[in-house]
């Protein structure tokens, strides 16, 4: 067993609409210092076996490719096996 | 003979029978086409219908691209064929980089759906020779992720190489950088646009029939090919 951690967050230059949103609820729901809010997605892919090799290099190509539009989007990827 | 132009209908497809009656009332013959399948029948050009491709999932157009029917689409457009992406078409463009950058939440988060002003920038692509450049037209906008964004040097470049093909007029509805509503590629043939011409066909139904030139452009860039 393992599990593929993938976080996308829009790179920092792309406006984010929904992010400035949400600031503005928390701002009227009473959260004081709010200077900005990014909203991400996050995935997790659970496995069968060991991610290495190949395996790991398909898995970080379906990041950038599919799971990720680089044009707008950054990612980061963290391999966990064996999670609890 | 007429010419053959295929409408590519994927699951969430919404404006692929409107599209399909632009070609013909334009005088082309109709090709449905199958995201599934990837053969492209014998089509002379195709266009990526507008709707929610796969519930827009993951984001829009993202898994469209790698739908069975593009790769054909890809290879071909390539190649030189004609290929409209309107709205989620022309998402499922920048999704397959046939064009550059991206369509991204309007900046209101609001879902846009009104008639919009447009100036035609680029008369020489496959699909807007039948305007002249500088030409102003109406047709609807429906889109809640329209927002075109590229960076700066994309940007620059497209207006360099007169790749801009339509801006938007009177007010930029999505967010777009610089007034954008629809970019090509360098040679022309693709065509990327957010608002939709497929809906500005007849006077019955349609704020215009501004509509029309984007596919009486194709018929004719064909029979000059």
């Amino acid at each position: 067993m393992a599990r593929v951690v993938v976080d996308v967050m829009l790179k920092p230059e792309i406006l984010d609409p929904q992010g400035r949103a949400v600031a503005g609820s928390l701002r009227r729901l009473g959260l004081t210092g709010v200077t900005d809010v990014r909203q991400g997605k996050q995935f997790i892919i659970d496995l069968d076996g060991v991610v290495e090799g190949a395996r790991l290099e398909l898995i970080e190509t379906l990041a950038a490719e599919l799971l990720s539009n680089p044009v707008i989007e950054d990612y980061k990827l963290q391999v966990i096996e064996d999670p609890a | 003979m007429s010419l053959r132009v295929g409408v590519v209908t994927f699951p969430g497809s919404l404006d692929d029978r409107d599209a399909a009656r632009a070609v013909r009332i334009a005088g082309g013959e109709a090709v449905s086409l199958w995201h599934g399948d990837d053969d492209l029948k014998k089509v002379d050009a195709v266009v990526l219908p507008g709707g929610f491709s796969y519930g827009d999932y993951l984001r829009c157009g993202a898994i469209a691209r790698f739908a069975p029917v593009m790769n054909s689409v890809v290879e071909r457009a390539n190649a030189g064929m004609p290929v409209l992406g309107i709205c989620n078409g022309f998402q499922i463009l920048c999704e397959s980089h046939l064009l550059p950058g991206a369509l991204t939440r309007n900046d209101s988060l609001h879902f846009m759906c009104r008639d919009q002003r447009l100036r035609i920038e680029n008369s020489t692509s496959s699909w807007t020779s039948d305007f002249m450049a500088g030409q102003e037209i109406v047709i609807p906008l429906k889109n809640g992720e329209g927002g075109y964004v590229a960076d700066e040097r994309t940007l620059d470049a497209l207006e360099a190489e007169g790749r801009v093909v339509a801006r938007y007029l009177d007010m930029n509805p999505n967010g777009s950088r610089r007034d954008i509503a629809g970019i090509c590629n360098e040679r022309g043939n693709v065509v990327g646009l957010m608002p939709h011409p497929e809906h500005a066909v007849e006077s019955l139904t349609g704020p215009t029939t501004d509509g029309i030139p984007f596919f009486t452009s194709v018929l004719k860039s064909l029979v000059n090919a």
